[in-house]
């Protein structure tokens, strides 16, 4: 019953830290928005025929560049870069949760979702 | 047209998806999609990468107070996981390879048996006396609150329920969806949990699988700012909305409205996949 406490405690605070990660990116995706509509509101949309983004929106060293520059859609990748990182931070707080319980098998079994994670984000 | 149109019409539509996805227990994955390649013409890796983004943020979203209610079970969540990213970077390279025509084809598919799935009344089947010995010695089997008070339950089928979730990833990655409908199949139908516990710890779950996958698409320049954008936006107000209202209206006259809503969107998109395939 302990250990579901603790389960339970930790849990919480990560429940918190993954809506603010939620809520800041969806700030810095508004506010790319806004910029990106004031400059490109009028262009014609075009979705039907699909062409990959540049490097400049897809590496995350293009996308710092972009949003340090204030471009609209490079913020619009940062905060989507900042969500993705949200869930993968659960992953690395869960590590210390089951660190804390010294419960080795799970600490395992959250690295090696951790690892498939991070192979995804380099390799992918 | 002009992107500020486009832009409030698809935020308005990303918000309507999340609200009725949420509403109606689809998601807001499986129906932004049809809504954005059948209603709006737009290519569906487009949508694809999009609606993944959006499925990141309405489960991450929705973490905290699942996690308040004390359902979802963390050691379940997690060792499905190694499972359900794997399957997100086979998704993903399928993706990548196979032509939009497959691809609209098996999420067109995917919709019904979603469908299907939800207009289901879920309950909870006889409880699990002997635990997998698995689910025992990976210490699975917990317990949740009730009204009655605290209720322990065990789990069954552990190397299927894996097996279940290993292709929930797949279609994840491969769809830009959370799979909830083959997440139930894996937790409700082979582990026998409860279906509180198996909600709470889809939705833990579904976060981190989307993540897998969407590091991918982003990578390989399938997700543009413009649609990614409303979409997001849309989808997470739209959502967290839905899930105020849900225990507040009797949900049972619109599931069936929109699950009619959902089949002709997924025929259309059947016939789309066919046409392009032949």
């Amino acid at each position: 019953m302990a250990r579901k406490l603790m389960d339970q405690e930790i849990e919480v605070t990560i429940g918190q830290l993954l809506r603010a990660g939620v809520l800041s990116s969806a700030a810095v995706v508004a506010a790319g928005g806004v910029l990106y509509l004031a400059r490109h509101g009028l262009a014609a949309a075009e979705y039907s025929v699909f062409t990959r983004q540049p490097p400049e929106l897809s590496g995350a060293a293009g996308i710092f560049r972009c949003a340090f520059a204030l471009h609209g859609r490079g913020l619009i990748q940062l905060g989507l870069l900042m969500l993705i990182a949200t869930p993968i931070a659960r992953v690395v707080f869960s590590v210390f949760g089951f660190l804390k319980e010294r419960d080795w098998l799970y600490v395992a079994v959250t690295l090696v979702v951790l690892a498939i994670l991070l192979y995804s984000l380099i390799n992918g | 047209m002009p992107v500020l149109l486009f832009t409030a019409i698809v935020a308005l539509g990303a918000f309507a998806a999340g609200f009725l996805g949420s509403l109606t227990g689809l998601g807001g994955g499986v129906v932004i999609i049809p809504l954005l390649t059948v209603g709006f013409g737009v290519d569906i890796r487009y949508a694809i990468g999009a609606s993944l983004v959006s499925v990141i943020a309405t489960s991450s979203g929705a973490a905290a107070a699942y996690v308040r209610e004390g359902f979802s079970n963390i050691r379940i969540g997690m060792f499905l996981e190694i499972a359900t990213t794997l399957g997100a970077l086979l998704g993903a390279f399928l993706a990548l390879r196979l032509p939009t025509a497959a691809i609209s084809l098996i999420f067109g598919l995917v919709l019904i048996h979603s469908a299907w799935v939800s207009s289901r009344p879920r309950e909870d089947g006889a409880a699990v006396s002997r635990p997998d010995p698995l689910a025992t010695r990976l210490r699975m089997n917990g317990s949740y609150p009730t009204k009655d008070g605290t209720k322990h339950y065990n789990v069954a089928s552990v190397p299927s329920g894996f097996g279940l979730m290993f292709v929930a990833g797949t279609l994840s990655g491969l769809l830009g969806i959370g799979s909830g409908a083959v997440k139930v199949l894996a937790m409700d139908q082979a582990m026998r949990l409860p279906f509180k516990v198996s909600t709470a710890t889809s939705n833990f779950m579904i976060g981190v699988t989307a993540a897998a996958s969407a590091g991918i698409y982003l990578r390989q320049g399938y997700i543009d700012p413009g649609l990614a954008m409303p979409v997001m936006l849309g989808v997470l107000a739209g959502s967290t909305l839905g899930a105020r209202r849900l225990y507040a209206a009797d949900t049972s006259t619109l599931r069936k409205v929109f699950g009619a809503v959902i089949f002709v969107l997924a025929l259309e998109m059947i016939y789309t996949g066919l046409r392009g395939l032949l």
